[in-house]
This record gives structure tokens, C-alpha cells and sequence, in this order.
């Protein structure tokens, strides 16, 4: 068995492979979802983490994606618990994860400092022209994480991932 | 010690006005005036009903209580503790519109003062409901300015729903005889009466840039009984039509 020799490194390399089923092309640590990692010798790897939105239905499937995805590359058991000391909030979203949320045509969150006040969803860029002459045309999206905005610049609608304190 | 009679009490209380205000917007879905409008009141049902279940779930694990989905689904209509407003009927889109205004900017001020609690399980969780809450209030802020100035049946259509809503909106704010006076002395929460106050405070600037009128709340009595268990006709109907599915079989593990 390779349990011996099991770094936190294998395992945060591990969860680069689990993508969210909503938005395939981030993982679970671009999201900032992972809190923490613990190997104690002789009990299951625990992989601790924490949904961006309390109601998110996704949340077993992915602590389930987790679990299989980490056992399967490195041959351990793996316990998945939910951190309730941490929130998500969306700067914990990594620059890369930003940009590959660009490139899949959804406007990634805008850096908090401090409040989400109104204003800060107002002449998002858009993502496929890259206009600010958008505006924002519902706070709700096709998941709950999302907000749908239109640019007066390309004529199309799109979506955003919302920015959360 | 805080006392867990007075802590289960306000938590259900808290949890039942977001689990039948959840079931009554998700009764939007599919039905809204706009698309953008099904989809955000959709949005806000799930909210609402995954806050819900994080408050059962407190009870639960903190405090002894039930299976949330079992507490949730199997009590008599008499076990419930939402009040009024959260079980009428969705009406027109402008009885909900004011309806979710009027509640949503209720929770903010609730949950805004559970941030410092003395109990700790509503620290974490105040943080995370705040920040989702804030894009509840937007979209009510938004609408309810929107829809006022639009043109005069729309002002009249809004101003008549606050008039309509707001007795039973005072009601969320129904003291507790038995818990309220150890709550607030244990720090939990600052009590029914304060965050009234707060709540007129928070709506009345939006009512305002909306050139609605508030009406004198002196005058108002506000909706009291859900908070006892005593309920409208309205409630029994909805609480079987939401556990059919689950009463079929309520071992089933889903």
C-alpha cells in the first residue's frame, strides 16, 4: 500500500481532478472549497470542505466526487466532512479559476473589499467582448451562484458568478 | 447556559417562516410575469429551504431535536411556529413582490443581529445566509422601485399590497411570552421589539425613493398566533400538499 508515504500535496493534487458539475472546468480547488487536508496514520484521509452556497443541491454529489476521485488515485480511504467553521466567500476563488471561468463565457466575481454593495453589479465585463456597457438583468441565474447580465456592446446575455461575502 | 426550551423555540420559529415562505415561491416556478422573474423567485425558494434545513439541522445536532427532514415533513399543522404573512396564498405577482420585500428585508435585520450571538451555531451560519440574503433584497429593492414609478396602476397595485401586507409583515415580530426575556438576556438575539425597529428602519428609504406610503404603524395591529401555533386556513393545505411525496413512505432514504 502506498498509504505511508501519502503527502497533503498528493491529496490537493488529487482534488485538482474533481471539476464541479456545474462548471466543468474548475476544480474544487480553483472554487476555494477545499479547507483542509489531515493524515493521521491508520484512519482515513479527511478532506475537509465548504459550499459556496448553504442551499447548493450539489454539495453531496461533489463531497461523493471527492471521495471517489482522491481513494481512486491514491489508494486510501477517504472521509469527506463539511468545515462549519469556514464560509465560502467568493475571493477565495483562485486568479486562474477566474480566467477559466472567462474563457467558458461567464463573468467571474470581482475582488470584495469589504460589503457587496449593489453598485459592484453594475458594467460587469463581459465576458465574450469584453465591453463594460453591460448591465446587470436579474441577480438570479441558472444556478444559484450566478446573476444574468446584458451587454449593450455584443447583444448578448450572460451570466456571471455572483460575488459573496 | 442558555436554555434549550427558549433556544428551540426561536430556531423554529425562524426555520418554519423560511420553509413555507420557500414552498410559496417555488409555487412561482414556471409561472412568473417575466422569465428572469420564475427563475429569481425559483432561486430564492432554494435559498430559502436550504436555510431551513441548515436551521433544523442545528436543532438537530445541537440541540436534540428531530431528523430534519422527518421535523420538517411529519408535524401537526399545530407544531408549526411561521407566522401569517409566510402562509398566505402567492396572490398576484404584486402580493409576492411586497410579500418577499417586506420578509426578506425581515430576515436581514434577524440575521444581521445573530452575527455576534451568544450561541455560537448561529454565528457561521448568520454569515453565510447575510451574504446570500443581500441579492434577495436587491432584486425586492429593485422591483418594488421599479413597478412604483412605472405608471399609475403600478403604483397603485404596490402601494395597495403594502397596505394589504404590512399588519401581518408586523407579525413576523411576534415576542415570545414564554423565552423572549431569557433570549435577549442570554445575548442570543436582541429581542422581537429591536429588530421591529430595524426592520422599519430598513424599509422605509426604499418605500420612499418608491414614493410609496407606509402607514401609520401606530395604527396597526400587527398579526399575531403563527408564532403560538394558531394558523390561517391557508397552512394545513400547503403542509400535506408539501409532505405528500415524503408521507408515501417516510422510511424510504432518499
Amino acid at each position: 500500500m502506498m498509504s505511508a508515504t501519502i503527502t497533503q500535496e498528493d491529496v490537493y493534487h488529487a482534488l485538482e481532478q474533481v471539476m464541479d458539475p456545474e462548471i466543468p472546468v474548475l476544480s474544487v480547488i480553483d472554487l476555494g472549497m477545499i479547507t483542509g487536508v489531515e493524515i493521521t496514520e491508520g484512519q482515513p484521509v479527511l478532506v475537509r470542505m465548504i459550499p459556496t452556497f448553504a442551499a447548493c443541491p450539489a454539495v453531496s454529489y461533489i463531497k461523493d466526487n471527492i471521495r471517489t476521485v482522491v481513494e481512486k488515485a491514491l489508494g486510501v480511504a477517504v472521509t469527506v466532512e463539511i468545515d462549519k467553521q469556514v464560509h465560502w466567500e467568493s475571493n477565495r476563488m483562485t486568479a486562474t479559476a477566474k480566467e477559466k471561468l472567462k474563457n467558458f463565457g461567464i463573468a467571474p466575481p470581482p475582488v470584495l473589499e469589504g460589503d457587496v454593495r449593489p453598485e459592484i453589479m453594475l458594467n460587469t465585463p463581459c465576458p465574450h467582448c469584453g465591453s463594460e456597457h453591460t448591465y446587470l438583468r436579474s441577480p438570479f441565474g441558472s444556478t444559484l451562484c450566478r446573476a444574468i447580465h446584458y451587454c449593450k456592446s455584443c447583444g448578448q446575455v450572460f451570466e456571471q458568478f455572483k460575488p459573496l461575502e | 447556559m442558555i436554555s434549550n426550551a427558549a433556544l428551540t423555540d426561536l430556531i423554529i420559529k425562524m426555520a418554519d417562516d423560511e420553509l413555507i415562505q420557500g414552498h410559496r415561491n417555488s409555487e412561482w416556478t414556471g409561472l412568473g410575469p417575466v422569465m428572469e422573474e420564475d427563475i429569481a423567485f425559483s432561486s430564492m425558494a432554494q435559498d430559502k429551504i436550504g436555510h431551513a434545513w441548515a436551521l433544523y439541522r442545528i436543532l438537530h445536532e445541537n440541540l436534540g431535536g428531530e431528523d430534519p427532514d422527518r421535523f420538517a415533513f411529519m408535524r401537526p399543522e399545530n407544531a408549526f411556529k411561521c407566522s401569517h404573512l409566510v402562509e398566505m396564498p402567492n396572490g398576484g405577482y404584486d402580493f409576492s413582490l411586497m410579500r418577499h420585500f417586506l420578509f426578506d428585508h425581515a430576515e436581514t435585520v434577524r440575521y444581521e443581529s445573530l452575527h455576534n450571538s451568544s450561541f455560537e451555531p448561529f454565528q457561521q451560519l448568520s454569515k453565510k445566509i447575510k451574504g446570500e440574503l443581500k441579492y434577495h433584497t436587491l432584486h425586492a429593492n429593485a422591483f418594488i422601485m421599479q413597478l412604483s414609478k412605472a405608471s399609475e396602476e403600478g403604483y397603485a397595485r404596490m402601494q395597495t399590497a403594502l397596505n394589504d401586507t404590512i399588519a401581518l409583515a408586523a407579525g413576523i415580530f411576534e415576542p415570545s411570552a414564554a423565552h423572549e426575556e431569557t433570549l435577549i438576556a442570554e445575548k442570543v438575539y436582541p429581542g422581537e421589539k429591536e429588530l421591529y425597529h430595524r426592520w422599519l428602519d430598513r424599509i422605509y428609504p426604499v418605500l420612499v425613493k418608491a414614493s410609496l406610503n407606509l402607514p401609520d404603524m401606530n395604527t396597526i395591529t400587527p398579526v399575531y398566533g403563527g408564532r403560538q401555533g394558531f394558523h390561517t386556513i391557508h397552512l394545513a393545505p400547503l403542509l400535506k400538499e408539501m409532505g405528500e411525496v415524503f408521507n408515501l413512505d417516510t422510511e424510504a432514504s432518499w
